[in-house]
C-alpha cells in the first residue's frame, strides 16, 4: 500500500466512493476535496497517469471517464463516484499492446516519456470516437496533449499509425462504456 | 483547497433544497473546469458542493419546430444546460441548422474540456473570454433558468452583469438554453483570434448574424465581441450604421470603425488594450463580410 501524504487531514470529512478503474470495482473512502488524479495514484497505486499543469492545460492526466476524455488533475473523486476509469494501465488488454501503444513504440512517439500516458490514452479516444481519422483530426484531437519535448510530428505519425493498424486488425475496441 | 461537503441530488427538487438550505455557502457545479480550478487555487471556498450529474433531463439536444398560425417556423433549439461541449459540437442536427453554433463550440479550448465543460456550467461562469456568449447572443439566445419558486426566462445577453458576475441568484440552476434558428436569409460567423496557441482565450473575438434584405442591403445585423470588455459586448451603435444599408465596402468599413467606441479591452499577456481594439475593428469587418457571405436566402 502506498503511503498517501494528503489522506486523512484533520476534518475532512470523508465520503464513500465506487470507482471502477480499469474493469475492476473499488470501494473508497475519500474526502470530497480528493482529486480523482491523487485517487488514481496514490490510493490506488495506479502511478502510469501523470501530473503535470495540474491545470487541465497539459493533458499529462488524460484519463477516460465513462468513455469521456477528461483531466483527472481537475475532475473530483467524489464527482467521478459509479463512473468507469480507464487509464493507462487498462490500455493493453489479455497482455496484448493496444494498437496506439505498439505505434507509440514503433514510430518513437516518446522521449521523455512523461506526456506519453496522456498522449497514449487521449489517442485511444480518438480512435473510439473517430475510427478512422485524417491528419487534421489528429491534430485538432491531440492538441490538448502537450510534449515539453516537443515529439510531436514522431507522435502524429505514431497515432496516424496507430488508426492504420486498428482499422486493419479491427482489434482496438476498449470496453469504456459509452463514448459520444 | 479548503475542506468542503459533495453532494449529487437526484432531482432538481432535491438539488434546490440543498440550495436553499446552505444558501451562500453553497456552489452548483458541473462539468466542473472552472469551479475545481477556482477552489484549487482558492478563489472560491464554498462549504458545500452541488453536483447536476445525477439529475435526469439536463443533458438533451432537443429541435422544436415552430407553428404559427399553421405554418412552419424556422424552430428553435432546446440544450440541456449539462450539455457538453463537444456534445453541441458533434450534434448533426445543430450541424445542419445552426453550423455558427456547432462550429463556435468546437474552437472552446480543447477536446478534452470540451468533454467535460457543460453549456449551462460555461454561462454561469461568466467569464468574458469565453467563445459561446458572443455567438449565443448574437443569435438571440434565451437562458432558462430555475428555482424552488419559479422559472423565469433571461435573454443571453442580459445574463453578464459583470466580470464573472451574472443575473444567476441564490437559490436558482439554469436548466435549458434556447437558440432560435435563423431566419431566412441569414448568415453567421464566429471568428475567434488566436495569435498565441491554438487552446488559448480569444485575444479578441467577434460573433455577427447578417439577415439580407432585397438587393445586398442589411436588413437586420448582430455583432457581438467576446474578450473586449468585462462581458461580452454587444456592438449596438456599428449595428446601426449597417442596418438598413448595403452590405459594400464602405459600409461595413465604417461599422468596424464605429466598434472602437464600443469595446473596453484591458492590457494583458494577450496584448494592449490598443492593440486589441485594433483588431477588434479587423475582426468585426472580417466577421460581417463572411456572415453576409454564409446568408441562406430564402
Amino acid at each position: 500500500m502506498i503511503i498517501n501524504p494528503l489522506i486523512h487531514k484533520t476534518g475532512l470529512m470523508n465520503q464513500q466512493i465506487k470507482l471502477t478503474v480499469n474493469g475492476i470495482d473499488h470501494q473508497l473512502e475519500v474526502p470530497a476535496t480528493r482529486l480523482l488524479i491523487d485517487c488514481l495514484r496514490y490510493d490506488l497505486g495506479l502511478t502510469g497517469t501523470k501530473e503535470g499543469c495540474s491545470v487541465s492545460v497539459c493533458g499529462a492526466c488524460t484519463v477516460l471517464v465513462d468513455g469521456r476524455l477528461s483531466a483527472s488533475c481537475i475532475t473530483l473523486a467524489v464527482a467521478a463516484d459509479g463512473a468507469a476509469i480507464t487509464t493507462i494501465e487498462g490500455v493493453a488488454q489479455g497482455g496484448n499492446l493496444h494498437p496506439v501503444q505498439q505505434a507509440f513504440i514503433d514510430h518513437g512517439g516518446y522521449q521523455c516519456g512523461i506526456c506519453t500516458p496522456g498522449q497514449v490514452v487521449a489517442a485511444v479516444a480518438l480512435l473510439e470516437a473517430i475510427p478512422d481519422p485524417n491528419e487534421d483530426d489528429v491534430r485538432e484531437w491531440m492538441k490538448g496533449n502537450l510534449c515539453r519535448c516537443t515529439g510531436y510530428y514522431a507522435i502524429m505519425q505514431s497515432v496516424v499509425n496507430a488508426a492504420r493498424l486498428a482499422h486493419q486488425s479491427g482489434s482496438h475496441r476498449l470496453d469504456t462504456g459509452d463514448l459520444r | 483547497m479548503i475542506d468542503f461537503q459533495y453532494h449529487s441530488p437526484e432531482s432538481l427538487a432535491e438539488a434546490f433544497e440543498l440550495l436553499d438550505r446552505y444558501g451562500d455557502d453553497a456552489r452548483v457545479i458541473a462539468g466542473g473546469t472552472a469551479l475545481v480550478l477556482q477552489m484549487k487555487q482558492r478563489l472560491a471556498q464554498p462549504g458545500h458542493v452541488i453536483g447536476l450529474r445525477r439529475i435526469p433531463g439536463l443533458s438533451d439536444i432537443r429541435w422544436e419546430s415552430g407553428r404559427e398560425a399553421g405554418r412552419e417556423t424556422g424552430g428553435e433549439a432546446r440544450i440541456g444546460s449539462m450539455t457538453t461541449h463537444q456534445e453541441i459540437e458533434s450534434d448533426s442536427i445543430l450541424k445542419d441548422r445552426l453550423p455558427l453554433i456547432a462550429s463556435t463550440f468546437k474552437q472552446v479550448s480543447t477536446p478534452r474540456i470540451r468533454s467535460m465543460a457543460t453549456l449551462g456550467g460555461g454561462l454561469a461562469h461568466g467569464d468574458p473570454n469565453q467563445d459561446p456568449p458572443p455567438a449565443l447572443i448574437a443569435l438571440g439566445a434565451i437562458a432558462v433558468i430555475r428555482s424552488n419558486a419559479e422559472e423565469r426566462v433571461v435573454p443571453v445577453e442580459d445574463l453578464f452583469i459583470d466580470y464573472y458576475e451574472t443575473d444567476l441568484r441564490p437559490g436558482e440552476i439554469m436548466t435549458s438554453v434556447i437558440i432560435p434558428a435563423l431566419p431566412a436569409g441569414a448568415g453567421g460567423v464566429y471568428l475567434k483570434f488566436l495569435p498565441k496557441t491554438a487552446d488559448d482565450y480569444a485575444t479578441v473575438s467577434v460573433a455577427a448574424v447578417v439577415t439580407k434584405g432585397e438587393g445586398n442591403t442589411c436588413q437586420d445585423i448582430r455583432i457581438v465581441l467576446g474578450s473586449v470588455g468585462m462581458t461580452p459586448v454587444r456592438a449596438t451603435e456599428a449595428e446601426a450604421v449597417l442596418r438598413g444599408q448595403g452590405l459594400d465596402e464602405r459600409n461595413i468599413r465604417d461599422c468596424g470603425e464605429a466598434v472602437r467606441e464600443a469595446v473596453d479591452p484591458l492590457d494583458d499577456f494577450r496584448g494592449s488594450a490598443s492593440y486589441k481594439r485594433d483588431m477588434a475593428e479587423v475582426f468585426t469587418r472580417r466577421a460581417v463580410q463572411q456572415a453576409a457571405a454564409a446568408c441562406r436566402m430564402a
